[in-house]
């Protein structure tokens, strides 16, 4: 029989995960996820299941000075209605209303989105974009780490065996930011993404571009940014931006590919084209 | 619009009584075949092949391992035949040595412990030679070197009325198409299973979730050689069918007795899991049209010719069947001089495609209706009009040659449709929405069609139904039916016909379950013809029941619940049986050639209207039904609710049919996306207003006119929903499902041709 660990404090947590099996472990939060796998994939032999759900420093949300600290175990319900999320990242109030369907919300954490480190992750995009940054907790302390260097390829994180991810930070915007979120999914709810694009784009008092960012999902092995495209931005002018140059940038930044959902064809089309409204249509 | 509101109120009025089974159900207390409590039970699980068709060479149980608690069971433990009974005894139950597609089964194992099962299965080894080229398409099928069944062809039929080719000379208009549907699941809620007993008197009880306990019956008995007196099915709470647990369950049950007759009388429950489930069950066949339309400059249809092909997967099966309403359908309800109407069933190497809601007639209506609005296109005319100028009015020759009497409403109901949803207007609105500059692009969208309920031709002749009334001495009355209940809202409808006829309230009727020990059969709950065609029996089994406790026990005129309970228990007293049967007799006027399909096809056909509205995203080429509407004339709604639940439903799997649900097959020809995160049906999200228009002329073969329902709705929203994005587009769309990813490809395509 397996043993169920279900620490209160994150001291806890992290002792208890310094000790167990390396690979006959599984963290838990929601289980939106975890549970979903455990059917569908050949029986792994898991010893012990550690259960972060009863940890209360995992579900505050805390607004600072810099922006929001956002616990990893915070539900996407409550960030959906959260008023200062709502406020200030509407993106990410969006996301985390079109990530599954309610009961979904209700479970589901955001740092559990992360971590399951899923190419079509409905979170992901917006963190990328807003230029998170995340709170990693290990037995050495904590580390910061920005959450654009938090995929390493399919399925893989930065965390390494014995760190747990704690909160996810998101800086306030400057004056003359505008955003751009929408995913495209295979129906209006309860939707895997064929593409979830998020953009974050800074203007000055006339249409020039200071900053731009564009995080997307769905189009490569990991949720990316799409760094030639903000290097093409940044510095230039509304007016100038040329569709076929963003093209261009657009395809050479991501590697979508044929699956289940959709065909890596339509995926580079409309990535292209909403990246092209986001420009335009940011607000 | 009078006439609308009129048929409105009208339907509100009537008195529609909650649901039999809906307490139970809403409760959780209805127990469905997982549910099921039994002592000591097996677990069992299948072992299929891998490849797309070839021979097992070996089926190896490794010799190390402890095989002593488990049953199981080959193709030689088979007493009886090794084929499932269907059209033709052409499947096997357990594949002996050759076998025709991936995922067929070759042996079943049974344990106490489903863990234990999952090891064991490890080890069990098969070695199989592929077949060189399995063929999944309909086209490569017709034209393989190598074939699975003479020709690739199941059957080939033709329905042949007047002279196309003489009329083809003389067309003043004329259109060639080539259409595609592609497959479907029917994503019932409760996957499919059974569980084999032996009862204490020696009977193999089977219960299970189904929707035609006689077939099942009959496949026992074929294929475990016990006779009908020891064999007993006996039906579950059924979650959802729509043709899914027509001919699958027989397998299943098979599967299931054969692990009982070696269990020493334990019981063996065999469910499957969701992705078993749809990988190996019967999905609806994907079809390819060929369709040639000619008119003159008025538009009046000069002939209608169309190539029809489905593809059958790799057993015979329901084919025939489904091919021949495909057939009979694909003319839809114009008035045409001539028609020529080609169907095959083709054979592939997919598992066997099956029965699901609207059977052959949802794929060649498709073709018929989208080739109509290229027609309309090309003769610069409304479709509406196009149309309006070719619907049968009575007294006309109907396609299969019969003349069309006074039960038909095909004008009216597009009449009805077109003042309901705002035809004209929202065509113009959608017109100027078009021009100017917003995301997105509308169209409006219309299927004109007929469905005809029962069992096609002679079919329901043959099947000879029968239905019991049993009263009993409390004055309770008892409906003996092999019909099921499998969430459309068969028991209550049927208890309700039989309580309106008895004048007893409900609660003194009750639906017997369905168990051959106990019910007769009254033909298989498929085809529309429950409420039709058993509906008619119980009305006149109560009938006779009223006749006979006023002719034996002096039951008054008119009467009271009391009365009649007291002259039911006085006859029981007196010895009086309190049975009555009730045995199918075909319409006078019921003459059917199936072998040059001309006569009268069904006693009765629904007619139906069905306009969609959509919205295509400019970017992303998602499609949304804005506004759909459903008007159709049945004759009689029994119970508006459940007929409003069933158009509703049935509109919903349309629009899932038309935009959302994409079978896709590995390189096997097994299903691939075999999940429910990646098999996509539409949510109530996707659905906007759906507006069901109900006219009730009564001229139906059922109780008090009513006609049979159930499949009508899916017939009708592809091709309208086509439509309509043909128009907002303006592309041309020749397959299902208008996948974003399709629209996208054709628009481009279509801007580089305009480009060049």
């Amino acid at each position: 029989m397996a043993e169920w660990l279900r620490p209160r404090h994150m001291n806890e947590a992290l002792r208890l995960l310094a000790e167990l099996p390396a690979d006959h472990h599984q963290i838990i939060s929601g289980g939106t996820d975890v549970m979903v796998a455990q059917q569908l994939r050949a029986p792994r032999d898991i010893a012990v299941w550690l259960d972060l759900s009863a940890i209360p420093e995992l579900k505050m949300v805390e607004v600072t000075a810099e922006g929001i600290r956002i616990g990893a175990g915070v539900t996407l319900s409550v960030l959906r209605r959260h008023p200062e999320v709502q406020k200030h990242w509407p993106m990410l109030a969006a996301s985390a209303a079109v990530t599954g369907a309610a009961p979904i919300q209700n479970r589901a954490t955001l740092g559990g989105n992360l971590c399951n480190a899923s190419p079509a992750a409905d979170n992901a995009p917006v963190l990328l974009a807003y230029g998170a940054r995340l709170e990693i907790a290990g037995p050495n302390g904590t580390r910061f780490l920005p959450y654009d260097q938090f995929h390493l390829g399919y399925r893989q994180t930065a965390l390494a065996a014995h760190e747990l991810l704690q909160a996810i930070h998101v800086p306030y915007l400057p004056g003359g930011s505008r955003a751009y979120y929408r995913k495209v999914g295979t129906r209006a709810a309860q939707a895997i993404a064929k593409v979830g694009i998020a953009a974050w784009i800074h203007f000055d008092a006339g249409q020039g571009i200071i900053a731009a960012r564009f995080g997307l999902a769905s189009v490569a092995a990991t949720p990316c940014l799409l760094p030639r495209v903000s290097h093409y931005l940044e510095g230039n002018n509304l007016k100038h931006v040329c569709e076929f140059t963003i093209r261009e940038k657009v395809s050479s930044d991501i590697k979508p590919v044929d699956d289940i959902r959709s065909t890596a064809e339509y995926r580079l089309e409309v990535a292209s084209r909403l990246v092209w409204e986001a420009i335009h249509d940011a607000h | 619009m009078a006439k609308l509101l009129e048929v409105a109120s009208e339907m509100e009025k009537k008195n529609s009584p909650k649901r039999v089974d809906g307490l139970s159900k809403i409760y959780g207390k209805a127990l469905y075949v997982d549910d099921i409590p039994l002592n000591g039970v097996l677990h069992a699980s299948t072992i299929r092949s891998s490849c797309a068709g070839g021979v097992v060479e070996e089926l190896t149980f490794d010799p190390t391992f402890d095989w002593t608690p488990f049953v199981v069971v080959t193709a030689q433990d088979i007493p009886g035949l090794n084929a499932i009974k269907m059209l033709e005894n052409d499947q096997p139950v357990l594949v002996d040595r050759v076998f025709r597609h991936a995922g067929e089964p070759l042996a079943l194992l049974a344990h106490s412990d489903r863990g234990m099962l999952e090891t064991a299965l490890c080890h069990v080894h098969v070695r199989e030679t592929p077949l060189a080229h399995p063929v999944f398409e309909i086209d490569e099928a017709l034209h393989a070197e190598g074939t699975i069944i003479p020709d690739n062809v199941y059957t080939d039929y033709l329905l042949n009325k007047g002279d196309v080719e003489q009329a083809q000379k003389n067309a003043e208009c004329f259109i060639e198409e080539r259409l595609m549907t592609s497959s479907q699941e029917q994503l019932y809620i409760e996957p499919q299973g059974m569980i084999a007993v032996f009862q204490e008197d020696g009977v193999l009880r089977i219960e299970g979730s189904m929707q035609c306990p006689y077939y099942v019956l009959d496949a026992l008995e074929q294929c475990t050689g016990l006779d009908k007196d020891k064999l007993r099915v006996v039906q579950s709470t059924t979650g959802g069918a729509f043709g899914g647990k027509e001919d699958y369950p027989s397998m299943i049950a098979c599967h299931a007795a054969l692990l009982a007759l070696k269990a020493g009388g334990l019981p063996v429950k065999l469910i499957y899991e969701r992705g078993e489930d749809l990988r190996v069950t019967p999905k609806r066949h994907p079809s390819r049209s060929l369709v040639r339309l000619g008119a003159n400059r008025e538009g009046e249809l000069q002939f209608i010719d169309m190539d029809f092909a489905i593809d059958g997967g790799a057993y015979r099966t329901l084919s025939p069947v489904v091919l021949s309403r495909g057939v009979i359908h694909a003319p839809g309800p114009y008035r045409c001089a001539n028609i020529r109407v080609r169907g095959r069933a083709v054979a592939t190497n997919h598992p066997p495609f099956g029965a699901f809601r609207g059977f052959g007639a949802p794929q060649s209506i498709f073709a018929l209706e989208v080739a109509m609005d290229r027609l309309a296109a090309k003769l610069n005319m409304d479709p509406a009009e196009l149309r309006r100028k070719n619907l049968l009015h009575r007294g006309d020759v109907s396609p299969t040659g019969d003349l069309v009497g006074e039960d038909c409403f095909a004008q009216e109901i597009l009449e009805a449709a077109l003042i309901a949803s705002h035809y004209e207007e929202r065509r113009d609105a959608f017109r100027h929405w078009n021009a100017a500059q917003h995301n997105t692009l509308r169209g409006i969208g219309l299927a004109t069609f007929a469905h005809g309920a029962g069992f096609t031709g002679n079919g329901e002749l043959y099947l000879a139904s029968r239905v019991f009334l049993q009263a009993h001495a409390d004055g309770q009355v008892e409906i003996l039916c092999s019909n099921t209940e499998m969430g459309q809202g068969a028991a209550t409808t049927l208890v309700q016909i039989a309580a309106d006829a008895l004048q007893l309230p409900m609660e003194q009727v009750h639906l017997a379950q369905t168990d051959t020990a106990r019910v007769p059969n009254s033909g298989p709950t498929v085809a529309s013809r429950t409420c039709m065609v058993v509906g008619d029996l119980i009305e006149k089994a109560a009938q006779c029941l009223l006749q006979k406790l006023r002719a034996e026990g002096g039951l008054s005129q008119t009467f009271t619940s009391a009365e009649f309970s007291a002259v039911c228990f006085r006859m029981q007293e007196s010895g009086k049986d309190l049975l009555v049967t009730a045995s199918y007799q075909p319409p006078v006027d019921m003459l059917w050639d199936e072998k040059s399909f001309t006569g009268r096809a069904y006693s009765s056909y629904a007619w139906a209207a069905y306009i969609a509205e959509v919205e295509v995203d400019k970017l992303t080429l998602e499609t949304r039904v804005l506004n759909f509407t459903a008007a159709q004339e049945i004759g009689h709604a029994v119970h508006p609710q459940i007929v409003q639940g069933q158009i509703e439903g049935g509109v919903v799997q349309g629009i899932g049919y038309a935009l959302y649900e994409n079978v896709l097959w590995n390189q096997f020809g097994v299903m691939a996306n075999d999940r429910l995160t990646n098999y996509i049906i539409p949510t109530t999200a996707d659905i906007g207003p759906l507006q069901v228009v109900l006219m009730e002329k009564g001229l139906g073969a059922g109780p008090k006119g009513a006609k049979g329902v159930g499949e009508l709705p899916m017939d009708g929203p592809a091709p309208a929903i086509v439509n309509a994005i043909q128009q907002a587009l303006k592309i041309d769309v020749a397959q299902i499902p208008a996948m974003p990813e399709l629209l996208l490809d054709l628009s481009r395509a279509q801007r580089g041709s305009q480009c060049q």
